[in-house]
Formats: C-alpha cells, structure tokens, sequence
C-alpha cells in the first residue's frame, strides 16, 4: 500500500470539511457517550440481572439467531436470483426486496398485522394465532432485517462475477454444483457480512415488533422493548440495558471490520 | 406522530414570524389520555387571551416528566398520575403544590357489540379470550395491578403494551378480544369499540394533577385556574373524566 501511495498524486482534504465532518462525528458519538456518563456503573451487574433483563435478553438472543438464521435461508437464494437471475421485470424486484430497509418498522408491524393477524387474509387462512407469540417477533425481524442481508450478499455476487461460475459450467458443472463448489465459497465474506448486519438489525428491532408481536415479558419482549418500558419506572435500568446494547453493537462494527479491509 | 408534531410546531413558528401582531407562547405538557379535553381548553383559553397562542404537548406523563427534569422548556404539567408529578416537585421544578383536577377509572374495552359477552373483571379470566391490558410501569398498568390484587383475579394477558392507546388499538383492530383502558378512551374511540363498567374499577381511580412550572408567568396560573375551574370541570366530565376526589387518608 505504502509503496503503491509513492507513484500516486494524493490530495488533501479540503480544510472547508474538516468542522462538519468533526460536527459530524461528534453527533454520531457523543450521544453514546453521554449514555455512559449517566451510566450507574457500580449497579450495573445488578440491573443486568434482574429478571426482566435476564428474560429480554436470552429472548432477544433466540430471536435474533432464528431470524438471522431465516434470513441466510429464505435472503441469500434470494440475493442470487437478484443478482444472477435472467428474469424480466428483475429491477422492479430488487427495489421491492428493499422496502423494509426505508419504511419505518412500525408502518412495517402493522403490515403484518393486518396479513398475518385474525382479521388478515393470511392469518384467517392459517387459522393459528400469530400475533402475541415468539414467533411474530422472529417474523418482525426477519422483515426488517433481509434486506441488509440481501444486499451485501447481492453486491458480493456481482463483485465476484460470473467468470468462474461460466468455468466451471463449460467444464461440466451442473447449476447446483457450481453453486456449492464456486459461487458459496467465493462469496462467503460478503454473506457472513450480511449475517452479522441482519443479527445486528434483528437484536434493535423495536417498531415491528411492538406493533406485531405485542409485549410481554419472556414471550414477546425484547431487550429494545425492555428498554422502553424500563424509561417509565426506573430510568438506572432502561439506561444499563442500553449499556448492553451499545455493546453489542460495538461488537458487531469489530466482527465487520477485518472483512471489509479484505 | 411526535414528527408531525414537530413539523406542525415548526409550520406555526413560520407562520408566526410573517404576523405582525405580538404573540405570546404558553407551552403546555400534557398526558397523552388529555388529547380530547386538553385541545378544547386550548381553543377555549386563546378564544379568551387575544394574541396568545397556546402549544400543547401530547406524551406518556413519565417522558415529559423525564422532558421538565432534563430542561424541557414549559410552562404547565398535567400529569395523568401523582407519582409522575412528584418526579418533577421533588426535582424543585415546581411553582407551588400541584392540584388534582380529574379522575379517571378502568373500563373494560371489547370489539363493538361485545361479541364475547364479557360482564365483569373475572370474566377476563380463566376464559378463551385474547387480553391485552397495560404493563404495571405505566399508569394504567398500575391500575390494573391494583384491581387484580383487590378482586383476587389473576390476568393472563396476551401482551402488556407500553401505553393505554396501544391497548385500545389492538382491541379497535380486531387483534384482542378484550383489553382494559380508561373509560375516557373508551369515549373518545366512539363506535369502534364498546365498553363494559366493572364495580372494582373505583378502587383503582388514577388522580391527574396539574402544575404550573418554575419560571413560568401570569398565563401558566390562569391557564391552571380555568382547568380547575368550571369551564374546565365540564369539558372534562363530557370526556368522562371524573370531578377531583379528596386525597386519600
């Protein structure tokens, strides 16, 4: 890198960015800090383990993981139709996949509501109730969360090319072979990256999940919902629990990091 | 919601800016379960107050008590409980003793008509029913806590929302056979949704203080007295909301 940045006419940064980007940054960050400010740091073991925390987190954790799990299933065979697809009509596709990422969640959790819930075409259809169980909270987060996976996953196909995959089919390969020996394999990172942001999204899920699933402790009640609730009666709690979020997330960026260098 | 709130404040500072007349603001915080009396006593108090223009917050009473204490620029607090109040007296923002105005009761809220023939508190138990009640950390939840403590009924909810409306919302769509609100929901839904009184429900009245803040002037007190007021007792008792009862011994 070093060496290549020699033979390379660098410009600076125009000294006109440098306030709002810092402007910038400290938006992004300070409100993280002030959070850890208010921080009751010495109760802190003791909030974490009461038993609503403990309860909104091993629930968040499963739901997360299912909905994680339904979106590397249902997201990534999806992603590669969008990407390697020859289907008319593709573009208009795509740019619906990606609702969930710019609707607000709540307008969201109504939606499957009103399809999934008693009175929704679906949910009459199916005949057991959704609504109110761990279920609808998987449900919540997977919509919310494939499109993060989906994209990643699309874009690490097209970056990789179909070279290799017209390889391997000129050398005899089926479809479903080329898939599992050459396409898999090539675009892993962007597919793990995707996992990790869809994890990340599911785990703060709050608007869907409120509207659709409902809230009740070891059922339905996530650790974002946890914290809403917790703000009414005692805001040290809300504030740890947020703690906790925060490091997660954090934790996330650090699993995101080495892969994105790559 | 709270976005087109903020859109609408913006919209009438702009549209304050190009008047000419001198206008005076009077910002008032106010619980979400007051949007229906609390919009009239604004139309009413500016009707009477030439250039004053009165800007009412709508929210949960705990977050804008969190508002006031974190310097939330306002100038009267109506509360829709007293331990919400006490949040903002204890932390000095207060102008003298907060006064109660309202009572507010439970009522049991069911799809239009009834259709699962509830007729008590115990009837919400123990039966095939989808019930959606408050979570104890706010208000009504507390209410609720209280009736089930008194009757001896245990509720098993299908969820505990975080505020009465949402409650109200899940019976009005369809998606709760059953959910236990304020009875001045239950009047402000309309035909939507069809109430049943239960007798316990005056063991658990929710009292609605109101305050004017630190700093604020001569219209926070007038605005205070006409809510205690008569005019202000009447919009109220059309909402269903209840004359101040005497504090407990």
């Amino acid at each position: 890198m070093r060496s290549a940045d020699r033979h390379r006419v660098r410009t600076d940064v125009p000294v006109l960015l440098i306030l709002p980007a810092a402007v910038g940054f400290a938006l992004v960050t300070l409100p993280v800090a002030g959070l850890f400010a208010r921080t009751p740091w010495a109760r802190l073991p003791e909030l974490l383990t009461s038993d609503a925390a403990l309860d909104a987190l091993w629930l968040s954790m499963r739901t997360a993981t299912a909905s994680t799990t339904l979106c590397v299933l249902l997201g990534g065979p999806l992603a590669v139709v969008l990407a390697r697809g020859r289907l008319p009509g593709l573009r208009m596709l795509r740019a619906l996949v990606l609702l969930p990422l710019v609707l607000p969640p709540v307008v969201g959790g109504l939606a499957l509501l009103y399809l999934l819930g008693r009175s929704g075409p679906v949910g009459q259809a199916l005949g057991v109730r959704i609504p109110y169980t761990t279920t609808a909270v998987v449900l919540a987060q997977t919509f919310v969360a494939m499109p993060f996976l989906v994209v990643s996953l699309e874009g690490a196909l097209r970056t990789a090319g179909e070279r290799y995959e017209a390889v391997a089919a000129t050398l005899g390969a089926a479809p479903a072979t080329v898939l599992r020996r050459v396409t898999v394999p090539l675009v892993l990172p962007g597919l793990a990256a995707g996992a990790v942001l869809a994890f990340a999204r599911s785990l703060g899920e709050f608007g869907a999940t409120i509207a659709f699933a409902g809230s009740l402790q070891g059922v339905t009640r996530t650790l974002p919902l946890e914290v809403y609730l917790a703000r009414e009666s005692d805001v040290d709690s809300a504030v740890a629990l947020s703690v906790l979020l925060v490091a997660v997330a954090l934790a996330v960026i650090v699993a995101m990091r080495p892969r994105e260098a790559s | 919601m709270r976005r087109a709130l903020v859109s609408l404040l913006v919209l009438t500072a702009l549209a304050g800016c190009g008047g000419s007349e001198p206008t005076q603001t009077l910002t008032v915080l106010a619980a979400a379960s007051l949007k229906e009396p609390f919009t009239e006593l604004e139309r009413m108090f500016e009707a009477g107050h030439a250039g004053v223009d009165v800007r009412i917050s709508f929210a949960g009473s705990s977050d804008l008590a969190q508002q006031i204490v974190n310097g939330a620029p306002a100038d009267v607090f109506a509360a829709a409980n007293e331990s919400t109040m006490d949040t903002v007296v204890q932390a000095g923002l207060a102008a003298g003793e907060p006064k109660i105005f309202a009572g507010n009761t439970l009522q049991i809220v069911t799809a239009p008509g009834n259709p699962k023939q509830i007729t008590g508190f115990a009837d919400l138990a123990g039966r095939d029913l989808v019930l959606v009640v408050c979570a104890p950390q706010v208000p009504c939840g507390s209410a609720t806590g209280q009736i089930e403590q008194q009757t001896g009924v245990t509720l098993a909810p299908a969820s505990e929302e975080p505020d009465v409306k949402a409650v109200l919302g899940k019976v009005a769509g369809g998606e709760a056979d059953a959910g236990l609100v304020y009875v001045t929901d239950v009047k402000a839904a309309g035909d939507k949704v069809t109430g049943v009184d239960f007798p316990e429900a005056a063991n658990a009245v929710n009292r609605y203080p109101i305050i004017a803040l630190d700093g604020s002037g001569e219209l926070a007190a007038q605005f205070v007295t006409l809510v205690l007021g008569e005019g202000g007792g009447e919009v109220l008792a059309s909402a269903g909301f209840q004359a101040p009862s005497p504090p407990d011994p």
